[in-house]
């Protein structure tokens, strides 16, 4: 019984949720004060695990409050409630592409919504380059200018960028490669 | 069936390295999808991400259904779907039933510092890429510049950016056709 609310309440997250894994948050938040099954501050330790362990973090959330409420099967049926409604409705878009997609008005919507999309990628990054590059907490608390800027991260950053775009020998290496290279040297250098 | 399984495994492997969020995947689809198995198109990915941000659910299983189906059908889709998913699973189910100060232990931290600079520069890398395939003129990098600022400063829904840029896109494109 349990399970059946499971996956109906994380396929109603997954059909109104809208614009990615942060978007689950107010409707998982509502889930915790209607039933019960996991506590607000549980859910803060739920988005701090879900943001350090690879996958989609709304994907990541579903996993960890279906294994909260109801072990290794709630975490099953919790994340097949969540891409349920998403995999039909892309379903359903993709057949409608493959009907339109040479349609003059569906083409001119794309050649806008590209843009908008690499728009809205690099504002992503832009979150991101500021978490690792500035630390505005140290700066508000001692005003000292050289306090904003995280050199550990600026330098890793660069060293990166230079790594996989000029240096041929690493060019082509499999972004994994980076990913590991870039934890182990966070974890000798403590940044 | 063995290109479902082909799906299956890719999109697995795309999940495990899959740190933060769908943006963070573009890289690995990159590699993976569009470099080594030719199953779709820089542009393509685009276009998934551009829909992925106004359909409900997840971008990334968004983005897995969409080239699962193009590549297999229905169970494509479900394919990609389910190997996008998979290592979240089973990762997270072990570090729920056995670490439970996780987030916090010293040493993820300091890798995580580490993996979100890596991150910051394939997201910078991904967009250069996709630049050529994306913005071919003047309007487009105006359209781009404008989601770019606003997503960026103010705090609103991508739908609405995504909803009025394709309004743009067919104001544009057939005003200039009517000109031309």
């Amino acid at each position: 019984m349990i399970l059946l609310k499971l996956f109906w309440e994380f396929f109603k997250t997954g059909l109104f949720a809208v614009g990615g894994g942060m978007a689950t948050l107010p409707f998982l938040s509502d889930m915790s004060d209607k039933f019960g099954w996991f506590t607000q501050a549980q859910l803060i330790d739920m988005i701090a695990v879900s943001e350090s362990t690879p996958g989609p973090i709304g994907v990541n959330m579903a996993t960890y409050i279906g294994f909260e409420t109801a072990g290794v099967l709630g975490c099953v049926i919790a994340t097949l409630g969540l891409i349920t409604p998403s995999v039909i409705v892309i379903l359903i878009i993709a057949q409608f592409l493959k009907a339109f997609g040479d349609n003059r008005y569906v083409n001119a919507a794309f050649y806008g919504l590209r843009p908008a999309s690499m728009g809205l990628i690099a504002s992503a990054g832009v979150g991101v380059l500021s978490v690792v590059f500035l630390n505005t907490d140290l700066f508000t608390q001692t005003g000292n200018i050289r306090d904003l800027f995280q050199i550990g991260g600026i330098v890793l950053a660069a060293l990166i960028f230079v790594l996989t775009n000029y240096v041929k020998p690493t060019k082509k290496l499999h972004p994994i490669a980076f990913i590991a290279f870039a934890a182990i040297v966070g974890i000798v250098f403590k940044l | 069936m063995k290109t479902l399984w082909q799906l299956f495994w890719s999109f697995a492997r795309i999940g495990v390295c899959t740190f933060g969020g769908g943006y963070a995947m573009l890289p690995f689809i990159q590699a993976e999808i569009v470099e080594k198995k030719g199953w779709a198109t820089n542009e393509e990915i685009t276009d998934y991400y551009a829909i992925g941000q106004c359909t409900p659910g997840v971008i990334a299983v968004n983005v897995g259904t969409f080239v699962g189906q193009k590549t297999a059908g229905i169970l494509g889709g479900i394919a990609a779907t389910l190997g996008v998913v998979f290592p979240s699973v089973v990762i997270i189910a072990i570090i729920a039933a056995f670490i439970s100060n996780f987030a916090e232990m010293e040493i993820v931290t300091h890798a995580f510092a580490g993996i979100r600079a890596c991150v910051c520069v394939f997201i910078f890398n991904a967009v250069r890429k996709l630049w050529k395939s994306a913005v071919k003129d003047v309007w487009c990098f105006v359209i781009f510049l404008a989601v770019f600022l606003c997503a960026t400063i103010f705090d609103v829904s991508p739908v609405i950016f995504v909803l009025l840029a394709a309004l743009a896109g067919i104001i544009l494109k057939n005003w200039g056709a009517k000109k031309a």
